[in-house]
């Protein structure tokens, strides 16, 4: 039974593009068969972040409108081989895009892969809305500070109201990813806490993915960080993420600031 | 702040019921056209000016284009204001499809049963002794008996949600995020914490109040009186309060 996933925020910014790549690595990496779709047409980041910017011949508004079939665009990587992805156009905008067109391209899809994860663009307009759609799950990226939750709670808002499941009578499965999240901050209260985010959005919480420089380097580097460093604090979210996302029952424990003895004597920031 | 500091105007949002000819054309159309004309040529005043409401359900299958039955109608000078009985989306690209939306499904039924015979006036009569059409508050009196007089939402009323409800109460069992907005005929009831606006007392006027478990709202109005947070101050604010009008006031009291 494949799953449509979608991930989205309202708010740009927050980490919906390394979001989309990483879990969507972390699932393949599982043996899960998963394609990324990046449905920011004109804008698009992914193949940047998934570091298959020169691979890019045809892309999803090209099989949107029946330039190029679905396999001529998909993008297999080069890591892992059940991870696909599908860019977006950059020449283009989001008015290229049909509904037609999207779901006849998921209904290939579902054949296909187990996961197909669609990278929503920021903002409320027809790219979000296209991305969300035909979700059966969606991901709602927020970082702890007001105007994204103000947002996130917008998309919240839309998923119940505006996908095929939404429309049907379903209720569809949300769940909450909150993304450079400093534990130092929220300490001293500049950042929303954990607990008040949650009581805005009332939706469940998949994991807690804090601030590092780790993924500004996987990204430069063209690779999820879920792949380029797994040990680190940002992949280990996304990991046990993908982990719930499977079912395991993981608990969530609020990243804390980890100073090891030497750290300590010498002063130095922790390298997360 | 003081409150003398900020005078801007009131924003006043009052409800009113008008009674509306209901016309529902039958098939096939064009003998019925000629039976309106034919009624019309007898009581040419009746119609004249009276918001008519154009209930197709009768014609809307059998290829029947519904855009030209209401241009038929409007070209015999009836004044339509509102559809009913029908999809909206069939108007689409008619010129029709801005028409207000009226009663659909269920509450369909219900106002039929409120609906009322009107006797069109016969030949040779003026205008203005015209059938006497009882007051408007009666008319709604018995509508509102088929219809429930509180709107319960048992989730929570997300950013950029409206819920407007104007006959009777609303009960949130839930928050009501901020850019969220409750706009009701009476009382407003959020089980919950208020972060959005909650504008109470549309039909009933200054007797309606707003109850919550959380004080956190952007706007509170009664019957046109409105205040923002600044103004009920920090010792309101994350309380259980109840607001209700004093005298052209809100009054802001804990529940506790």
């Amino acid at each position: 039974m494949s799953k449509v996933l979608v991930v989205t925020s309202g708010k740009g910014g927050v980490g919906k593009t390394t979001t989309s790549a990483s879990l969507g690595a972390a699932l393949a990496k599982a043996g899960q068969n998963v394609v990324i779709i990046d449905f920011d047409v004109g804008l698009r980041n992914l193949d940047l972040v998934m570091g298959a910017e020169r691979r890019v011949v045809f892309d999803l508004v090209n099989v949107v409108q029946g330039d190029a079939k679905l396999a001529q665009a998909l993008i297999r990587d080069k890591r892992i081989e059940t991870l696909s992805m599908l860019p977006a156009s950059q020449t283009r905008d989001k008015d290229a895009l049909t509904e037609e067109g999207v779901d006849r391209i998921i209904s290939e899809l579902r054949d296909k892969f187990d996961w197909i994860i669609c990278d929503s663009p920021a903002g409320i307009e027809k790219g979000a809305m296209m991305a969300m759609r035909f979700a059966d799950v969606a991901v709602v990226v927020t970082n702890p500070e007001i105007s994204s939750v103000r947002d996130s709670d917008r998309i919240i808002g839309m998923l119940d109201s505006k996908t095929r499941q939404a429309e049907n009578g379903a209720k569809l499965e949300k769940h909450l990813l909150l993304t450079r999240f400093d534990p130092a901050r929220a300490a001293r209260g500049e950042m929303l806490k954990v607990e008040d985010v949650l009581e805005i959005l009332a939706i469940p919480l998949l994991g807690i993915v804090p601030e590092s420089a780790e993924v500004l380097t996987a990204s430069n580097l063209g690779c999820p960080v879920t792949l380029n460093n797994p040990e680190s604090a940002p992949a280990r979210a996304y990991i046990e993420a993908a982990r719930r996302l499977l079912g395991e029952k993981i608990e969530i424990t609020a990243p804390v600031e980890r100073r090891g003895l030497m750290s300590r004597i010498f002063g130095r920031k922790a390298m997360a | 702040m003081s409150s003398e500091s900020l005078k801007l105007p009131k924003i006043l949002i009052r409800g009113r019921s008008f009674m509306a000819l209901i016309v529902a054309p039958e098939a096939p159309l064009e003998p019925w056209l000629a039976a309106l004309d034919e009624q019309m040529s007898r009581s040419a005043g009746f119609f004249a000016d009276r918001p008519i409401v154009a209930n197709l359900a009768a014609i809307h299958d059998a290829n029947q284009n519904l855009g030209a039955v209401l241009d038929a109608l409007a070209s015999r000078d009836l004044r339509i204001v509102g559809l009913e009985g029908v999809d909206h989306a069939l108007l689409s690209g008619t010129g029709w499809e801005r028409l207000p939306k009226l009663a659909q499904g269920r509450e369909m039924r219900a106002q039929a049963m409120a609906d009322r015979e009107v006797i069109v006036p016969g030949a040779a009569e003026p205008a203005e002794s015209a059938v006497e059409l009882e007051p408007a508050a009666a008319a709604t009196a018995d509508a509102k008996s088929a219809r429930p007089a509180s709107l319960l939402i048992d989730r929570a009323v997300r950013s950029g949600q409206s819920i407007v409800f104007e006959d009777g109460d609303i009960i949130v069992v839930g928050s009501v995020s901020s850019g969220a907005e409750l706009i009701a005929g009476g009382s407003i009831h959020v089980y919950g914490s208020l972060r959005g606006r909650a504008i109470a007392g549309i039909r009933t006027g200054g007797t309606a109040r707003i109850f919550c478990r959380k004080l956190m709202a952007e706007l509170i109005a009664i019957d046109g009186i409105y205040d923002m947070a600044e103004h009920w101050g920090d010792n309101r604010h994350g309380c259980a309060v109840q607001v209700e009008l004093d005298a052209d006031r809100l009054k802001v009291s804990p529940l506790e």
